[in-house]
């Protein structure tokens, strides 16, 4: 396998009796990209991360961490992760938690102070966990998460639950980490939220992989046209006798045309303009993640 | 092994609920001592129970193990909290996932038994020994140290015990049904041994020998008998009725094995549980 693997997936099935959470799935996280695992509620999104993090048995199949030299939980001992709610002990302080997540992880407690002030909770650092806001909590987690400078961080739903103004904490955390090159794997059923960070995306539907690969790439269409002129009939004859164009639709007094190889809004205006028509509206645009992501989890 | 004491030492330390247990337990052993050591005057005659020669060594060994372990029940109280505490707020699922493994867990889990229970036995030892040279009529070294396999008992006890806690705990989650499975249980062997010793009248098939003493509680219990009937003054009494205590108070080693059998089972049992289960 390549050098920068981080996580190996190969034919990860799981089984919940009848129901099959992950079904033969196989993917590979490279080192340096922002990955989202995206999927419907109820996809096999936690239960994939749930096995490779350790707390899952898999019924079949394999992964591996790294290189695949070492035990799994030793490799976790380089990997961040939060999954669903924060879980510390509430009794102790935020300090006191983030000694103990130290001491497991075998790294020093230097770094504690540094990484509570990047989440924002330097100054409620001896208050007890159990008086933290959800907010707090996740951030404390993501705090925690980021203590032994991991190769990877794993986010599962880390906005599931706050307030706009805790969900907008969190993301700019999250872009922050991204920008200084920590590989991220984020789970997600926000659109939005992964289309804002991830540059490659795996997409679940009941426990099987739909697409897996750049955000970019997931679509194979180059776009599509928004057109608008006096005469639409003309318009679609003159866009039907073109090879670059695919379906074309009505959409209220608009038409959208679909390309079937690239092309630009400049030299679709030349060619119209060449078969005597005159445009009122021209936009190209590719399909956003969500267009993307409903048409994918549609087809199968 | 220093590494897992000390994660799990960190998650009671600032546990105000099992500080404060602990503390109770060690002042109730320390308490019995002193109780029995104060004079009670009953119309004129001065009474006190540390002279009816409990406090004798080496007698003291077996009276004070036998005395301590009923208040076993404190610290098992502390174990399976912790343990089902790592359950309800989720850290079990966090551990793992910051890179303990399983195994780990339950090692530190078992350390901390281990550790209760050697904290435990050290203590009775030092209370015993200075209740001892204060009260004893014989203070020979030879004497002294003398019945020492009694503190061994105790500590095997306790070890056993707090693993049946521990395994409980692991099984079923929560603190107060852990507990009430562990009433439960003594309760039921309660009822089997009515119904052995019902099979044993009408039948003459004695299964106390082949079944009852392979029961866990029964078999701790064994591990140290009643040492009320050896007493001098228990004794002479019981001549002046007619009654003749033929019990055998050493220590027996099937006993011994049984309980070491049982802890490895419920370890074995804990991790076999963890393992299998899905966070």
């Amino acid at each position: 396998m390549q050098g920068n693997a981080i996580l190996t997936i190969r034919n990860l099935t799981k089984k919940f009796g009848s129901l099959t959470a992950v079904d033969d799935l196989s993917f590979t996280i490279e080192k340096g990209n922002v990955y989202g695992i995206l999927g419907p509620n109820g996809s096999g999104k936690s239960t994939t991360l749930g096995i490779v993090l350790n707390v899952v048995n898999r019924t079949k199949g394999e992964f591996h961490w790294f290189d695949g030299s070492g035990t799994t939980h030793e490799a976790l001992k380089k990997v961040g992760a939060i999954i669903e709610h924060p879980n510390f002990y509430p009794y102790m302080t935020a300090v006191q938690n983030l000694e103990l997540v130290c001491k497991i992880k075998e790294v020093s407690s230097t770094k504690i102070e540094e990484k509570l002030e990047i989440v924002g909770l330097l100054e409620r650092k001896n208050s007890k966990f159990s008086s933290f806001s959800l907010g707090m909590k996740q951030r404390l987690a993501i705090a925690s998460a980021l203590l032994n400078d991991p190769e990877i961080l794993i986010l599962d739903e880390p906005t599931n639950g706050l307030d706009p103004q805790g969900i907008h904490q969190i993301r700019e955390i999250i872009k922050k980490i991204a920008s200084e090159g920590t590989t991220i794997l984020l789970a997600s059923h926000l659109l939005d939220e992964v289309e804002k960070v991830c540059s490659h995306v795996v997409i679940l539907r009941k426990g099987k992989s739909l697409y897996t690969g750049t955000v970019d790439g997931m679509n194979a269409s180059h776009g599509f046209f928004t057109l608008k002129s006096n005469d639409l009939v003309l318009l679609q004859a003159a866009l039907e006798g073109h090879n670059a164009f695919g379906t074309i639709k009505t959409e209220g007094d608009h038409l959208i045309a679909y390309l079937n190889e690239p092309m630009e809004a400049s030299e679709v205006n030349k060619f119209l303009f060449n078969q005597g028509i005159t445009l009122s509206h021209l936009v190209k645009r590719k399909e956003s993640l969500e267009e993307q992501f409903l048409e994918l989890t549609k087809q199968n | 092994m220093l590494r897992l004491l000390n994660i799990e030492l960190q998650k009671i330390k600032y546990n105000k609920a099992a500080k404060i247990i602990s503390i109770v337990y060690f002042s109730l052993i320390c308490f019995i001592a002193f109780i029995v050591s104060i004079e009670f005057n009953f119309g004129g005659i001065n009474f006190r129970v540390a002279d009816q020669g409990i406090f004798n060594f080496p007698f003291i060994w077996h009276f004070n193990s036998w005395m301590a372990a009923w208040l076993k029940i404190f610290l098992a109280i502390v174990i399976v909290s912790i343990v089902a505490n790592e359950y309800s707020y989720r850290t079990l699922k966090q551990n793992l996932i910051d890179g303990l493994s399983k195994k780990e867990f339950i090692i530190s889990k078992v350390l901390t038994v281990v550790l209760f229970s050697i904290v435990s036995t050290v203590f009775l030892f030092i209370v015993s020994l200075t209740l001892g040279l204060i009260f004893s009529d014989y203070t020979e070294f030879s004497i002294i140290f003398s019945d020492l396999e009694y503190l061994f008992a105790y500590f095997l006890k306790l070890i056993c015990f707090f693993s049946f806690c521990m395994f409980l705990a692991f099984w079923v989650k929560r603190s107060a049904f852990a507990l009430g499975f562990l009433g439960l249980w003594q309760v039921i062997e309660g009822l089997i041994a009515i119904l052995f010793q019902f099979i044993k009248v009408k039948t003459d098939v004695n299964l106390f020998d082949s079944v009852y003493n392979f029961l866990p509680l029964n078999a701790m219990s064994d591990l140290i008998t009643e040492p009320f009937s050896r007493l001098g003054a228990v004794q002479s009494a019981a001549n002046q009725l007619g009654e003749n205590f033929n019990q055998n108070y050493d220590v027996q080693w099937s006993t011994v094995l049984i309980t070491m059998g049982w802890t490895v089972l419920f370890i074995y049992g804990s991790y076999a549980i963890l393992k299998r289960r899905d966070l």
